[in-house]
């Protein structure tokens, strides 16, 4: 298990590095200078300069790229050319809105798709499994903006229980900050709850087909048994895999939900340096997200050996 | 007193007819041996006794363990009965365990769900449990996963299963046809052991009559969901009544007569034949090991000689025959057909001259062509491939050569019967004339009255076309009667070559002796079967 662990950690510390790489030379090579790009087409030749310098694009290509790696393992990410503050701040300043958000949305996502995945499963072809099924269907095709709206409508605008948007912060304590990241962690749980809902469900089929579930009747185990001390365990690969993919796509890929709520979260830090053109914030978050996504498939790598004991032996 | 009594058992999955009118019974410390071919209802039967049908399955007639009837039991009822009072073995002791469990969990488990007992009393009673069927403490301690055991081993878990409560009844279906004769034989010891040990009543559900014969107090005889005959074991085997019985034991011990092969003259050649697998790096930089599957293998085969090649799984039979297809590279040593060097480059002459037919007739071929196009595959190794009239007539002619009809050339794979696809099978690797044919456990998957029609179709087929061919099979039975010369592989090497008949009368080395040894044998009936 140790084993599988280190080549698990090594595979990950050589994607990263292979991550900074790309993201760095794709500026990089991207064509035109990047201070004239950031400043736009009617910049004067000194600004274009001094930003120049300050970017540090008059070092070598080798330097910079040493220079930008170094920064950000000390924690340095770099000055947001647009707004004029350390971008390590910026980070962690919508981390804490982007972070608890993503859990908050998958543990609701996980909450709703296991029981409705089993139970649907268990029911196979019965009215209950339709429904579970119909319903899914439902969540999988409508967008979670369009969600996002509803929830709006009804539990802000005519209930008033919650905000229509904004965040509290967590100054204000756990409370509020959680209740203002309700509605957000919902619009964005239901669909993602729809299609884990249907994996759990193909997958528990699956397992319930398998020779060792008849084994585990012929023991004595009832189904209902058999389903949640044999299948469910056996089941748990393909899910993880979702989750996991799911994480990743929660954490950067909230934008619109973001932006529905006015959240100030990591979606619309990028999306707002993307418009402003403000490369250095850019490159700092995609890298970010790179590695939130990267360390999310290595904890569901050690969450599969841990699952089926076959990797593990497997080094 | 009986133990099992199964009376007027009647089964039907929506319109169709499973069994019919099924009555026999077991008594205590009895060996039942129910048989018959694919389709028979054998499974099914016991299936109807565990209560495990399918939610559209309805049954009739009595089913009484004792003085229970088990088809008057509600569902809760039956899960009270299965794995207390009937215990199960199944067919595939591969996948009958739960791979993410331990051995020990999982036989702790019949007793604990019962709870029979206190988890403490319930895991010595795994571990005395398994030391028992023969995976002692020192190398299987109750930590163990099923992947970290061969099949024979996990069948011997599954065995301790079934036997944790000491249920009165016990059902093997087909409990050993997945494993090697030498493990066959030690399972079958086993149970038998257990049956005498425990006063169980054992039935067991197998198509190999050999097995039977050897095992069996009683014997059911079954067809298409209805009872043929039953009697005890050396009443049946001595004076057997319906025809159906007749031909199914002739059937096993079905015998062809090859034509005289020629004279000697080299058509593939092997010569010290390498094949090394690469193993996992023990370290992140250690140099990586390998497993050696074919240890310099050497052997000939010649023009018209009709060549078997017996070994228990494991032993590199299939590694040795892919290289032979030139489908792996080998590390050492070569492999020439009639002087050519066969590589695992693409040399369509050699694809010519030398074809396969698999051990599945289901899975090797695709779905969604017609029979003509699926046997006229290996046209594309011909330079000049015949078209138009020329293609039918050679279509029709293949296809009569193995026994079936010219217009079967328009009909779809699933229009046929396992045999039949086996036959098209054979009709596909004949239709380029090859010089030598490679048969990889061809008539494995097939019931014992179809496999003696396919032997006789090889048979004329060697008369007709001087046929050359390599039989890869871990059938012992089969490989004595459609071979000449025969060579025995065990751990990537071959252990003995000679002529056939002299294997078999005369086996020299130990491992033959052992492999000879276990495989079952029908007894010689002095009645005369049909």
């Amino acid at each position: 298990m140790l084993r599988y662990a280190l080549k698990r950690g090594l595979s990950l510390t050589i994607s990263l590095a292979v991550a900074s790489l790309v993201i760095f030379f794709v500026i990089e090579i991207a064509p035109g200078d990047p201070a004239s790009f950031m400043l736009g087409i009617n910049a004067e030749p000194d600004t274009v300069a001094a930003l120049r310098t300050e970017l540090g694009l008059d070092q070598s290509k080798l330097q910079r790229y040493l220079g930008w790696v170094g920064g950000m393992l000390t924690g340095d990410f770099g000055m947001s050319y647009t707004y004029r503050t350390p971008v390590a701040e910026m980070i962690t300043d919508r981390m804490w809105v982007s972070l608890p958000l993503a859990i908050y949305a998958l543990t609701l996502s996980t909450l709703i798709a296991f029981p409705a995945g089993i139970y649907a499963a268990a029911r196979r072809g019965k009215p209950g499994d339709m429904a579970v099924m119909g319903a899914t269907q439902l969540g999988v095709a409508v967008p979670n903006f369009w969600f996002a709206m509803i929830l709006v409508l009804i539990f802000a605008i005519n209930l008033r229980w919650f905000g229509a948007g904004g965040f509290a912060g967590w100054d204000e304590g756990f409370g509020p900050a959680m209740k203002s990241l309700t509605l957000p962690a919902i619009a964005l749980a239901l669909p993602q709850a729809a299609i884990l809902a249907r994996v759990m469900r193909s997958a528990l089929l699956d397992i319930l087909g398998e020779d060792f579930m008849r084994t585990a009747r012929a023991k004595g185990l009832t189904r209902r048994q058999a389903l949640w001390r044999h299948g469910l365990r056996n089941a748990m690969i393909p899910v993880l895999t979702i989750i996991g993919l799911q994480f990743s796509f929660l954490l950067a890929g909230a934008i619109i939900i973001e932006q529905v709520f006015f959240l100030p979260g990591l979606g619309r830090l990028v999306f707002q340096a993307i418009s402003a053109r403000d490369l250095i914030v850019v490159e700092s978050v995609v890298m970010l997200l790179v590695f939130a996504v990267i360390s999310v498939n290595f904890l569901v790598d050690l969450a599969y050996a841990l699952v089926d004991p076959r990797l593990r032996s497997r080094t | 007193m009986t133990l099992l009594n199964i009376s007027n058992l009647s089964l039907r999955i929506g319109t169709f007819e499973i069994l019919k009118d099924v009555s026999f019974s077991v008594a205590p410390g009895e060996i039942v041996a129910v048989t018959g071919e694919s389709g028979s209802g054998k499974s099914m039967t016991a299936f109807s006794v565990m209560g495990l049908l399918p939610d559209t399955a309805e049954a009739s007639g009595a089913l009484y363990l004792e003085d229970q009837n088990l088809l008057d039991l509600s569902e809760a009822q039956m899960c009270g009965m299965r794995g207390k009072n009937i215990g199960m073995v199944f067919q595939e002791p591969m996948t009958a365990l739960n791979p993410v469990k331990t051995i020990g969990d999982q036989v702790m488990e019949t007793i604990l769900i019962h709870k029979a007992m206190s988890p403490d009393q319930a895991r010595d009673r795994a571990r005395a449990l398994l030391d028992r069927v023969g995976l002692p403490e020192d190398r299987f301690p109750l930590g163990r996963f099923p992947h970290e055991l061969s099949g024979g081993q996990r069948q011997r878990v599954v065995i301790a299963m079934a036997i944790a409560l000491r249920p009165k009844l016990l059902i093997a279906d087909e409990p050993t046809t997945a494993l090697d004769v030498t493990t066959q034989a030690q399972i079958l010891d086993l149970l038998r052991d257990l049956v005498r040990e425990f006063d169980m009543g054992l039935m067991i559900i197998t198509h190999d009559l050999a097995v039977v014969a050897d095992l069996a107090d009683r014997i059911v005889v079954m067809r298409h969901g209805e009872l043929v005959e039953t009697g005890s074991t050396q009443e049946l085997l001595h004076n057997m009544q319906h025809p159906y019985t007749k031909m199914l034991f002739a059937a096993s011990n079905h015998q062809v007569t090859l034509p005289q092969a020629p004279a000697p003259k080299p058509l593939l050649e092997v010569s010290g034949a390498i094949r090394d697998y690469p193993l996992p790096r023990d370290g992140l930089f250690a140099k990586p090991k390998h497993f050696r599957a074919v240890k310099e293998v050497s052997f000939t085969l010649y023009r018209g000689e009709r060549l078997g090649l017996v070994g228990e799984s494991g032993c590199g039979k299939s590694t040795l025959t892919r290289a032979i297809l030139g489908l792996e590279p080998l590390q050492g040593g070569d492999i020439r057909l009639d002087g050519l060097p066969i590589t695992t480059e693409q040399n369509p002459e050699i694809r010519r001259r030398m074809q396969v037919v698999f051990q599945d007739p289901f899975g090797s071929f695709n779905p969604r062509h017609r029979v003509d196009r699926l046997i006229t595959e290996p046209f594309h190794t011909l330079t000049d491939p015949p078209k138009g009239m020329a293609r039918s007539d050679l279509i029709t002619e293949t296809l009569r050569a193995v026994g079936l009809k010219s217009d079967d050339a328009q009909k779809y794979i699933h229009q046929f019967s396992g045999g039949q696809r086996q036959r098209i099978a054979i009709a596909r690797a004949l239709i380029t004339r090859p010089e030598l044919i490679l048969f990889d456990e061809a008539v494995s998957a097939l019931d014992v009255s179809v496999r003696a029609q396919i032997l006789d179709l090889l048979a004329e087929l060697c008369e007709a076309y001087g046929l050359s061919y390599l039989f890869i099979s871990h059938d012992l039975s089969v490989v004595r009667t459609i071979t000449d010369r025969c060579l025995v592989m065990q751990k990537g090497e071959i252990v003995e070559a000679a002529p056939t008949e002299e294997i078999f009368s005369a086996p020299q080395h130990p491992y033959t002796r052992a492999l000879i040894a276990a495989a079952p044998q029908l007894p010689d009936l002095n009645q005369g079967a049909a």
